[in-house]
């Protein structure tokens, strides 16, 4: 895992410094609040409806054990003793209070973490593959490109005031476990023969016009790498509308000027920069791909005892193959029945830290998907492992399935939602795990967004709700087919919508639909694909 | 032929100024009227300008003015590098608001001289100059990297 040197820490620790002057300034009324406001954004908070909100960096969403306490210590000390992991991979702390935010931040920085860039109209927290460094079909692991591409895009002086904020995926796998094509930039790492190199989509995301990114490059050679992101963003920067806030992000301009075009002034903006000459030394990459090298495996036992069925299926859901054949991935879910999506408590944390130090290598993640995840768990210990989840509440064997809902905060945090998407979540799980029609279902993309930002993904939900007001009242829309994997898809709106007990039993009908006409081995989504919308509207208004 | 255009700051509203050389006093005109003049020798770009139209006459200008009508619009950082980096050598200065916390960001993409639409309280924006003592990016400043110092033989 990545370590800071006395740079990184330095450029941290300056932050922090510059955050307290901030504040300082804010409190003398030397800055506005519109003044502060992007200064405070920029160092992850936010006001909500009932309090500051801190959203904390986890780079490409790999923490140690170290760090995992320290998030816990936060949500003790200065929260009310609980987190929010989010799709993209940070946590989000709901309960903070202005005058704690600069020590927070120094808090942060004694375990090389930040707040940095975790909002604001800038370069946003690299995500990644959850599974980096230990899928079995990774080309390389990601993360060193996205780690280079973190110290690029912090503090960048020409990116700080772009139109809109700006998200960057970094994967390494045909498959796509990080929604990467709805990202404003999405790199895929692939292999041309020998050679490393990136494709690049440009122009993804979700929010009120969803649109998957399409290819711009199908690659660009490594030692490249930087400089062609760098014209990206410049292309953006100079041409992103900025008359209309709903209309400037970048999948606006590339839409509006067309892949084709985009792509042409990116390039010429591209042959430029290599003539200036912005591109890291070369050395640079290696140095951080050192940090990266895969820990120690040993051989062991690739098969386990079954005998408990419990523990079977906790196995079968929420596990996933690892490169080395005697450790396997393994997902901590943060979605138990009728639970909040994503929270953890101060103690889970805890639990999970030691388990990280005992059982993976000291290395844990944050999933896009709320949960969290052991990358690289022996076989043999797994049983142990489980036995220790299971007994601290984190144990629910539902990875991909209904229950693995994600959600927004949505009405009972966010100051722009429309309606609950917490609650509504916490019955839809309830009602699946009670009626044992999670396992029947298999698996199973439902995402919930409290309001057309879309920050729960529902326009990649297999099954996706969003959350509307119809006259003063909390309406739900059901939509059906997204997916944000390497199927890429945006879901369609199946009619007019639904009340809250409407919604549930809608959800309930279309699994009902599915149930009843899928063929061998299909999924949701694959019977949705395969016979339309028509079915499924029929059962709902029929 | 009187220019009705003029509209730059004068020298003395400028609080900030990195060179040696003596201010130009002439008063800016647009991009416009700068492509259409052969003497102009300063000029003001606005947000919504294209810099790369003023490389063919950088040669005769001394003064570029970027204008920031609000901080929150970043374009004005990316005419400052393009200018730079097509060898620009005159002042280049950032009007507007321009405020504490742009100061070291429009630094680095080569802006030398500043005057901000309010006055900035000198203590305040010489901390925030001095804020980085490293950098990780290359930017018009032409500051070693990090990563170049990380790598230095
Ligand atoms: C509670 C405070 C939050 C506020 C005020 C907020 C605000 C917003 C807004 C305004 C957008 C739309 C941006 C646009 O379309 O340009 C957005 C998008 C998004 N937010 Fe949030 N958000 C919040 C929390 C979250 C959380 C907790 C997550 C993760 C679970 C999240 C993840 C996202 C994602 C993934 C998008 C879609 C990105 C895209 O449009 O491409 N947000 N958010
Ligand atoms: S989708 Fe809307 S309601 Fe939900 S967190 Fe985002 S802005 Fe708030």
């Amino acid at each position: 895992m990545y370590r800071y040197d006395t740079y990184d820490q330095a450029m941290v620790d300056a932050r922090v410094a510059e955050f307290r002057d901030q504040a300082r300034r804010r409190i003398e009324g030397k800055l506005t609040e519109d003044q502060f406001k992007p200064l405070r954004l920029m160092n992850g908070l936010y006001l909500q409806l009932h309090a500051y909100m801190l959203r904390v960096a986890i780079p490409y969403g790999t923490l140690d054990s170290r760090q995992l306490e320290m998030l816990s210590h936060i949500a003790e000390k200065y929260d009310r003793g609980y987190g929010h992991f989010t799709t993209r991979q940070n946590i989000q702390y709901n309960w903070i209070k202005l005058e704690d935010a600069a020590d927070i931040l120094a808090d942060l920085s004694t375990v090389e973490m930040h707040a940095i860039q975790t909002s604001g109209n800038c370069i946003r927290n690299i995500s990644s593959d959850h599974f980096a460094g230990a899928a079995a079909d990774e080309v390389v692991d990601p993360r060193p490109y996205a780690e280079l591409m973190r110290q690029w895009s912090s503090f960048h002086p020409e990116f700080t005031y772009l139109p809109r904020k700006f998200k960057i995926a970094v994967i390494a796998s045909e498959k796509d476990r990080a929604a990467m094509r709805l990202h404003d930039i999405g790199v895929r790492i692939v292999k041309r023969g020998d050679e490393i190199g990136a494709e690049f989509y440009a122009g993804g995301g979700m929010g009120r016009t969803p649109m998957i990114a399409p290819l711009i490059r199908d690659f660009v050679p490594l030692d490249h790498f930087i400089t062609y992101a760098e014209a990206c963003l410049r292309v953006y920067n100079r041409y992103g509308r900025r008359d209309n806030k709903y209309k400037a992000r970048i999948k606006i301009l590339v839409h509006e000027l067309g892949a084709a075009e985009y792509t042409r002034q990116v390039e010429e903006e591209f042959a430029h920069l290599l003539s200036v000459g912005v591109e890291p030394p070369r050395e640079e990459l290696a140095r951080i791909t050192e940090y990266f090298a895969p820990p120690a495996f040993v051989d062991g036992p690739k098969t386990l005892d079954r005998s408990d069925p419990d523990f079977a299926l906790w196995v079968d859901r929420n596990t996933h193959r690892h490169k080395h054949d005697a450790y396997v991935s393994a997902v901590i879910s943060l979605k138990p029945a009728g639970g909040i999506p994503g929270d953890a408590t101060a103690e889970q944390m805890r639990v999970v830290a030691k388990l990280a130090r005992e059982y993976s290598f000291d290395e844990l993640r944050v999933m896009h998907t709320q949960n969290l995840l052991l990358p690289h768990v022996r076989i043999a210990d797994l049983h142990a492992v489980w036995t220790a989840l299971d007994e601290a509440g984190l144990g629910a064997p539902n990875m991909d399935t209904i229950e693995d809902i994600i959600a927004c905060p949505g009405l009972d945090y966010c100051s722009l939602a429309n309606a609950r998407s917490i609650p509504l979540a916490q019955r839809i799980s309830e009602r699946f795990a009670a009626t044992g029609r999670t396992e029947v279902v298999g698996e199973l993309k439902l995402k919930i967004s409290g309001c057309i930002n879309a920050c729960g993904h529902h326009h990649a939900g297999h099954i996706g709700i969003l959350g509307v007001d119809k006259k003063g009242k909390e309406n739900f829309q059901l939509s059906l087919g997204g997916s944000e994997a390497e199927d890429v898809s945006l879901a369609k709106i199946t009619g007019p919508g639904f009340d809250e007990d409407g919604v549930v039993a809608a959800v309930e009908k279309v699994t009902d639909v599915y149930l009843a006409t899928r063929t061998d081995g299909e999924r949701f989504l694959d019977t949705y694909r395969r016979i339309g919308m028509e079915p499924f509207k029929e059962a709902l208004y029929g | 032929m009187v220019d009705t255009s003029n509209l730059g700051t004068s020298p003395d509203e400028v609080q900030f100024r990195f060179r040696d050389d003596e201010p130009v006093d002439h008063a800016a005109v647009t991009v416009d009227s700068c492509c259409d003049q052969t003497n102009a020798a300063a000029v003001r770009i606005e947000p919504g300008d294209d810099a790369r139209v003023l490389l063919p006459f950088l040669d005769r200008l001394a003064l570029v003015e970027v204008n920031f009508p609000s901080f929150g619009d970043g374009r004005g950082y990316s005419s400052a590098r393009i200018l730079r980096e097509a060898g620009y050598t005159g002042e280049l200065r950032a009007v507007g608001q321009v405020l504490i916390d742009q100061l070291s960001h429009m630094r680095r993409c080569g802006f030398d001289s500043f005057a901000p639409d309010k006055r900035l309280d000198e203590d305040d924006a010489a901390r925030a100059f001095a804020t980085w003592e490293n950098v990780y990016q290359r930017a018009a400043d032409q500051r070693r990297t990090i990563a170049e110092k990380r790598h230095e033989a």
